[in-house]
């Protein structure tokens, strides 16, 4: 038994050593990789420029700009305020794009309830989440056609009326990523899987 | 039937009779419907003594328009057995008879998949589900580029005929939206397995490994996110993890052989494969690389998993786990009688791939092993089938699938009592069927 393994054993690593020479050079990959594909072209900085408009929790990427609670209040009025509502309460409406838009405040200490709201005020755990969905998304119908100053404005108008920041803030690059959200420490990274081996 | 009975073998379809291959009389037509010895086929269809086996697998409503079709001629009608239509240089049609859709919902944000008259596993293109958050883009080709930049070392733009260049891959890969089967989460108020589950679907996509572009545009130390953004008008955009781009990650610009449809994010979009339909980006143009998540609007009011029984929220949930769904005999069907029928279905896991999928017809007591139709493929709907000699009772029917990781789909009850009722992202509960002893076949919740 023992001799029939071990020659079986050493057969096989015979012809594993007498193999993977052949097999490495007989392989020629073929995919060189690397500057054997001269594919595309470079980006220009005016390139990446033109579309680099993320803005992440701490900041990087806003602007130069700054927008006051006032401001933004007329501006979501004109823009925003037929889908979302003139107190920001949302609307639902099948006339309109998506059938109307979410509330953007209320709904603090309802989300352990059946009756959750969410809400920027009450589940969004970033500002700068709220400038970089406007300033690329939004309004609906035009999306992309707002200002920094009007973002600005309108994160500061937005922010105000949820009671996070004071109605005299000004938001800017500096102030923004300041801001504490009501629900930042409301996440956590996704705990799955579950359940194993579960029979109900 | 009564031969069925007697013998125990199923009995599907009609006997052949000498009619059958008797010479079709003259000028028949419809209007003659009766002249001939033989009862027509609508006559045995009111009389309710006949049902053809096509009949039984579509929907109730789709069965009458087959049986209002099939009516026009009661013998087999040759009349086809003749020069037919020649080829020409065009786009094929399906026959005029098929007239399965997809199903848009309310404000056209989405189009839900026809699950109940799939079968194999390839969903078709004209059929696969569309979700999008400001309509679909008219993009021109000639103009779309895909940028990287970011923490690389030569930032590139890329058109889809540069990829085209690129050595490329085909995967068989599901993609099922992490909102799908939100209603059914709550209620079984959704008739067909279409309306409680169609936002997933399989398509075959041929792309360009995204390993293969980091190697070009040279990823920095210390890069650990990417962030994808569409070209739409949401411009959607979420933070995918280095990890998961350089492991399976392709940028797809074909579909089951052609170009990505436009509402699946022509001309070229991000596969995941295993992860919520949302960030497999569609309309690809910007893969930024960064070190931290950019915290989009969709990866955290959006596609985060509130927990209502604590008020916490999981995030980053990618995966979609596994999940199984029986599409034959489903939800507004109409079963013509006792006998044998096939029960078949679709499962499929993001984590691993299917390792089973049990059935059962009382409701949950018992549980059975379904075959597993080949291929299996990981990461795609795999369909499953059932063998069932229906007595005539009333029934419950469930599949169960599990993965190789061992995870079980669970029941709703336990989904319920472990997470509340929150948004509702990654339902994944059991889908029940109640036949009733009038064949027909409706939505239930069970347990």
């Amino acid at each position: 038994m023992f001799s029939t393994a071990r020659y079986l054993l050493g057969a096989v690593t015979a012809l594993g050593v007498a193999l993977t020479p052949l097999t490495v050079s007989g392989q020629q990959s073929g995919y060189p990789g690397g500057s054997a594909y001269p594919f595309g072209t470079p980006a220009t900085e005016a390139d990446i420029a033109a579309w680099d408009k993320d803005v992440r929790p701490d900041g990087k990427g806003l602007p130069a700009g700054s927008g006051t609670h006032k401001v933004g209040q007329q501006i979501y009025g004109e823009q925003c305020a037929s889908c979302h509502g003139a107190k920001l309460e949302g609307v639902r409406d099948p006339n309109l794009p998506q059938g109307g838009g979410p509330a953007l405040i209320g709904g603090r200490g309802t989300l352990n309830t059946p009756k959750f709201k969410i809400t920027v005020e009450s589940y969004w755990p970033y500002a700068s989440t709220l400038y970089d969905y406007i300033i690329r998304a939004m309004p609906y119908t035009a999306p992309g056609s707002l200002k920094p100053d009007e973002v600005y404005a309108l994160v500061a108008f937005i922010l105000g009326d949820g009671n996070i920041v004071g109605k005299n803030a000004v938001m800017d690059a500096k102030s923004l990523p300041k801001v504490q959200m009501p629900n930042k420490d409301g996440f956590y990274p996704d705990d799955r899987p579950f359940p194993v081996k579960h029979y109900d | 039937m009564d031969r069925s009975q007697v013998t125990g073998e199923p009995q599907i379809g009609e006997p052949a009779t000498e009619l059958d291959f008797a010479p079709p009389a003259q000028e028949d037509c419809a209007c003659k419907e009766g002249m001939f010895p033989r009862a027509s086929r609508r006559q045995f269809l009111r009389n309710g003594s006949l049902l053809t086996a096509a009949a039984a697998i579509l929907p109730a409503r789709a069965a009458l328009a087959a049986e209002a079709s099939s009516a026009a001629s009661g013998a087999l009608d040759p009349s086809w057995s003749v020069p037919g239509r020649l080829a020409k240089s065009d786009y094929g049609e399906r026959a005029p008879f098929e007239k399965v859709m997809r199903l848009a919902t309310i404000g056209g944000t989405s189009s839900l998949t026809p699950l109940q008259a799939g079968v194999g596993i390839i969903t078709p293109s004209g059929l696969h589900f569309e979700r999008h958050h400001n309509g679909i883009p008219a993009i021109d080709p000639r103009d779309h580029r895909l940028i990287i930049h970011g923490m690389v070392d030569r930032p590139m733009k890329y058109s889809v005929e540069d990829l085209k260049r690129f050595p490329s891959i085909s995967r068989t890969i599901f993609i099922e939206c992490s909102g799908n089967s939100n209603a059914a989460s709550r209620s079984a108020s959704q008739k067909t397995a279409q309306e409680a589950h169609g936002l997933t679907s399989t398509s075959e996509w041929t792309g360009v490994r995204l390993s293969t572009l980091m190697a070009q545009v040279g990823v920095k130390d210390g890069a650990a996110w990417v962030l994808a953004e569409g070209a739409d008008g949401a411009m959607l955009s979420r933070s995918v993890p280095i990890d998961k781009i350089m492991d399976d990650a392709f940028v797809a610009y074909a579909q089951n052989g052609e170009a990505v449809r436009p509402e699946n994010g022509y001309p070229m979009r991000l596969i995941l494969p295993g992860w919520e339909g949302n960030i497999n980006i569609k309309w690809l143009r910007r893969l930024k690389i960064g070190d931290k998540p950019f915290m989009t609007r969709e990866e955290t009011s959006k596609y985060s998993d509130l927990i209502t029984l604590t008020g916490k929220a999981r995030q980053f949930t990618w995966v979609m786990e596994a999940k199984s769904l029986i599409t034959f005999p489903s939800g507004d069907m109409r079963l013509p009688g006792k006998g044998f029928y096939e029960i078949s279905g679709l499962a499929w896991s993001g984590r691993a791939p299917i390792e089973r999928v049990e059935i059962t017809t009382d409701g949950g007591k018992s549980w059975n092993l379904a075959s597993l139709q080949e291929p299996v493929l990981p990461k795609a709907h795999v369909r499953f089938r059932f063998p069932w000699t229906w007595d005539g009772s009333e029934a419950v029917i469930e599949s169960r699938a599990t993965d190789q990781t061992g995870y079980v789909q669970p029941t709703k009850s336990f989904l319920t009592r472990t997470e509340g009722v929150g948004p509702t992202y990654h339902y994944n509960g059991i889908q029940s069927w109640k036949i009733s002893p009038d064949g027909s076949v409706t939505n239930v919740l069970n347990g």
